[in-house]
């Protein structure tokens, strides 16, 4: 019998755990838990009402971070693409920001803005920044001079040319650099909620370790972060299907 | 004087376009380069003209000149009498490659000059020229469900939807397989003599210069100068194996170069 295509990943996917629980079971002075620990864990998070609240408020800390960050980012971006003058004034700034971490501006943020949402959000902000204002640069570098030959050919105002050729020119780009810095701002908000809040998957796992090592607990705030990014990325995967949107990959 | 006078000046001998004394220079690394030395063209409202030359010599460069999207370093461009100083809806450039939209559909690229008109004019004037072009049934598809010939087709359809005056076209079949392309000059000429626009086409293909001018221009190599105008005396629909053809075709061919033999 030939095993479905969708269900091959899933079949490996249960191998591994069962592996997993067969092997913690064969050495149980091991500290990692088994899959059914964790799961255990899981619905006890659930039943307490932490999982549903730290979910809300870690989604809720890289919604902000990410769109303030998209909002100012990204015309900021495109507008240094368009004006080669502004890019080189702005390029050395940028250089220098991209290669600091978001996590080396933690104590900086707690300092201004104390310890709560508003540092992590900070901190996702800055994650996000300097990503997709390099991403829109690029976009607007790598619009193919036919499109902006036309667009002036036909006598577009510089704001029907910024809505009719630009935008639609570079959406594409910006969308893969959008669902990238998603990514690493689910990233940085696990690293933030360790240190600047107390809420939030990142401070379950700190916290489930210091109150009496709970492992399972740990394991499963991982677990949950895991997933979620994942769905995170996938809508950001279907947003680039649609189909006004996506003619660059069916162009190429 | 009066204006019927000063209008009438305006147009000396009715000439749609002139340029005169024409030169560029490119300045690169600190480095010039003369792209165009002395360009003196005189073309009618109306007229077919292919340009001609070696590659790299300059061509397009004297048509995007022409078409306002870069300024001479000497000399002028005027049509109708009125210096050319930037790209205007009137004339339309197409391009060999990518130049319609890939995120519009057929529709939407035909009807993307035609903002301003009201909607039902729009609708007409895009159907129209969907049919014009032969692209009837593909009104909502997207360029890349099209094939090359379709969507240069589609491109001469989006330029001639705002009814400029000129066309120019800069090695439009380039891209195309040999067949497609002898198909696409038959277009081309079909439509030319349905709608009667001055066309100024770049090729380097001899035949296709032969197959479709009035007039064909041979530029010289770099620095560009117009080295021969000849004129192509033979009447609509053309026989590619008349002696007057094969005459005209080796004079080309002798004016770039090319030996008679390979």
């Amino acid at each position: 019998m030939r095993v479905p295509v969708w269900l091959r990943p899933v079949l490996f996917l249960v191998a591994l755990l069962v592996i997993w629980e067969i092997s913690v079971r064969m050495h149980p002075g091991l500290i990692l838990p088994g899959p059914i620990a964790v799961l255990a864990g899981l619905e006890e998070l659930l039943h307490h009402g932490l999982l549903l609240k730290y979910v809300v408020a870690s989604l809720f800390r890289v919604t902000w971070g990410f769109v303030l960050a998209t909002i100012t980012a990204i015309p900021l971006g495109l507008a240094l693409g368009w004006y080669r003058r502004g890019e080189m004034a702005f390029n050395p700034l940028s250089q220098i920001f991209r290669p600091i971490s978001p996590l080396a501006w933690i104590p900086i943020a707690i300092l201004w803005f104390g310890v709560g949402d508003l540092s992590s959000i900070f901190l996702i902000f800055v994650g996000c920044f300097f990503p997709l204002l390099l991403t829109a640069m690029s976009a607007v570098h790598n619009i193919p001079a036919v499109y902006i030959h036309a667009g002036r050919n036909f006598g577009l105002s510089s704001k029907a040319f910024v809505a009719r050729v630009l935008y639609p020119a570079v959406i594409p780009q910006l969308l893969v650099g959008m669902r990238i810095t998603l990514g690493v701002a689910w990233l940085v908000v696990v690293a933030a909620e360790m240190i600047a809040v107390n809420s939030g998957l990142g401070f379950l796992i700190v916290d489930a370790r210091n109150a009496g090592n709970r492992y399972d607990l740990v394991v499963a705030g991982m677990v949950v972060i895991g997933v979620i990014g994942l769905l995170l990325d996938f809508t950001m995967r279907s947003l680039e299907q649609i189909r006004t949107f996506r003619w660059r990959s069916s162009e190429d | 004087m009066s204006l019927a006078q000063a209008g009438l000046a305006a147009t000396p001998n009715g000439y749609k376009l002139r340029a005169k004394q024409l030169g560029m220079i490119y300045y690169a690394d600190s480095k010039s380069v003369a792209a165009l030395e002395d360009i003196n063209l005189d073309i009618s409202d109306g007229e077919f003209i292919c340009l001609v030359g070696p590659s790299g010599c300059g061509k397009s460069t004297l048509l995007n000149l022409m078409g306002g999207f870069l300024s001479p370093s000497s000399g002028s461009v005027t049509i109708d009498g009125e210096a050319v100083t930037g790209p205007d809806q009137r004339r339309i450039l197409v391009f060999q490659e990518r130049g319609v939209f890939p995120w519009l559909t057929v529709e939407g690229n035909i009807g993307f000059g035609l903002s301003k008109l009201p909607r039902a004019e729009r609708e007409s004037r895009i159907a129209h020229y969907v049919q014009l072009v032969r692209l009837q049934g593909f009104e909502h598809s997207y360029p890349s469900d099209l094939s090359g010939g379709m969507k240069q087709r589609l491109q001469v359809a989006r330029a001639l939807a705002v009814n400029p005056d000129i066309l120019f076209l800069d090695e439009p079949f380039g891209a195309l397989d040999s067949i497609t392309r002898v198909i696409m000059r038959g277009e081309l000429l079909r439509i030319w003599q349905t709608e009667r626009r001055t066309i100024v086409f770049v090729t380097h293909d001899i035949d296709e210069a032969v197959q479709l001018a009035d007039r064909v221009v041979v530029l010289s190599s770099r620095p560009a100068r117009i080295q021969e105008i000849l004129n192509i005396d033979i009447p609509h629909p053309r026989n590619i194996s008349s002696s007057r053809y094969l005459e005209l075709r080796d004079e080309l061919l002798k004016q770039i170069g090319l030996a008679y033999e390979i």
